[in-house]
């Protein structure tokens, strides 16, 4: 039984939502330079070269990309043969306390979402996924996420009959009607599977990937591609202003379902996708 | 890039268009969700608004906190949907403009056509780049509320750009049809 003090998680927890929100993800850096070199109408040009000054600017001053730093998501992948000496869900929140506050990033979130809406004034609590996995090793994914993109997301219990058209156009439907209310370029996630409460949860994990991986199934990875091109025809564009750029990156993950259903979900997320990870 | 100084006058208003890139400097106040939701039950009540609604410009937005050496923390726009409920009643009160990202509706629209105001876009995510352009800040009114709190900026040269004008005009509509029908035009050729 391998032992792991809960203060170190609190100090990962801690620089790690610092980090997220300083510096954008290699990834989608890369993919903001291709589009600016895709883009041809000058004012969607203009935009993108706009978003990548900032990514610099924030980067080199210390300083987060968006005033929106978020709530902090967190995903724990527990080795099942590790013993946290302390309370682990304390130790998160301590950690995510400490980074917003250190790191002056802003404190976005209220305790009670439909009375008094009071801001807690350290960004606590976090929201937290745990999974047991096998091993004696401890799994951090900090991904804060802003919500101009989270409320645009969209979850839908299609029918089997709606088959992989449907599934598409639900897709196509939730990012035209976000247009461009998400920030645009936006990073997408696909959910298909599970059920109702799953399938959401899916979908914010296929938004995670790091842009260059691929669905394993060929069938799957090939309808990534569909969706990406078809979205970008839709011509949204960099900030709704119209062009080509309206997505940067789509990935699809999926579970088995019940024999009555075909749950989907779609995750998006701006251009700050946020996103930091580590192995303890 | 078109130069523009506040206080935003209808005469400011006319020789705007939907596309124009500006930029904007003086007085501009920010106000989202839980401001708003208050200054329309201060107009309710009949009690004095934090600041003049005539030919003012409301930014919607909530800034990161600043450190030691920064007069405000980034400070990008929030989206403006959230504000279209409360929006149309505070152009009759005289606010000729409001700076955001994202649709409005149709209510809304219709109303800055009636009253003459605009609809600026400011980059979404863009955060530090709008901060530097902040030459004061100082917190006016809801100190409680936080990051809401409605705060007086000075801003020197602001990029925005003209999304909606006060003929209804939507540069939302007409960037993506312009790409669309350019696209169409090209895979035709």
């Amino acid at each position: 039984m391998r032992v792991i003090e809960a203060s170190l998680i609190s100090e990962k927890v801690k620089e790690m939502c610092i980090e997220a929100n300083y510096a954008l993800p290699k990834d989608i850096y890369a993919l903001l330079k291709k589009g600016i070199s895709q883009e041809e109408m000058p004012l969607s040009k203009g935009t993108l070269e706009v978003i990548k000054r900032n990514a610099d600017i924030a980067k080199s001053k210390k300083r987060p990309i968006c005033q929106d730093t978020g709530m902090a998501c967190i995903f724990i992948e527990l080795g099942q043969d590790v013993h946290i000496e302390g309370n682990l869900t304390d130790a998160i929140n301590e950690g995510v306390r400490q980074g917003y506050v250190e790191g002056y990033l802003r404190k976005s979130v209220v305790a009670d979402p439909l009375f008094e809406r009071k801001n807690t004034n350290d960004n606590t609590p976090a929201l937290i996924h745990y999974e047991i996995v096998p091993g004696d090793k401890l799994k951090i994914i900090v991904a804060p996420k802003g919500f101009g993109s989270e409320n645009m997301c969209q979850l839908k219990m299609l029918k089997p009959s709606d088959g992989v058209e449907g599934v598409k156009q639900f897709v196509l439907d939730t990012v035209e009607q976000a247009g461009p209310n998400p920030c645009p370029p936006i990073v997408i996630g696909v959910g298909i599977g599970g059920n109702f409460e799953n399938v959401a949860l899916l979908s914010k994990k296929a938004m995670l990937k790091d842009a260059n991986e691929h669905h394993e199934d060929p069938r799957y990875s090939a309808l990534e591609k569909e969706l990406l091109e078809s979205i970008n025809a839709l011509g949204i564009g960099p900030a709704g202003y119209g062009g080509a750029t309206t997505a940067l990156s789509l990935h699809i993950e999926t579970l088995p379902t019940h024999i009555a259903g075909l749950p989907c979900a779609v995750s998006i997320c701006c251009h700050v996708a946020r996103h930091k990870e580590m192995v303890l | 890039m078109i130069s523009i100084h506040t206080p935003l006058t209808l005469e400011k208003v006319k020789s705007l268009h939907t596309g124009d890139q500006i930029k904007l400097s003086g007085t501009i106040y920010t106000a989202r969700d839980a401001a708003h939701k208050r200054i329309i039950e201060m107009l309710d009540n009949g009690e004095e608004l934090p600041f003049d609604m005539r030919d003012a410009i409301i930014y919607f937005a909530g800034p990161a906190p600043a450190t030691d050496d920064e007069v405000i923390g980034p400070c990008g726009p929030t989206t403006s949907y959230r504000m279209d409920a409360y929006s149309p009643r505070l152009l009759k009160e005289g606010l000729r403009g409001m700076i955001g990202k994202g649709k409005r509706s149709q209510d809304v629209i219709d109303t800055m056509k009636e009253t003459h105001a605009l609809y600026f876009g400011a980059i979404g995510g863009a955060g530090a780049i709008m901060a530097d352009c902040i030459t004061s800040c100082e917190v006016i009114a809801f100190e409680d509320l936080g990051p809401e709190a409605i705060r007086r900026l000075e801003v020197k040269d602001m990029p925005l750009t003209v999304v909606i004008d006060d003929e209804g005009h939507d540069l939302y509509e007409i960037g993506k049809l312009k790409y669309t029908e350019g696209r169409y035009a090209k895979i035709n050729k």
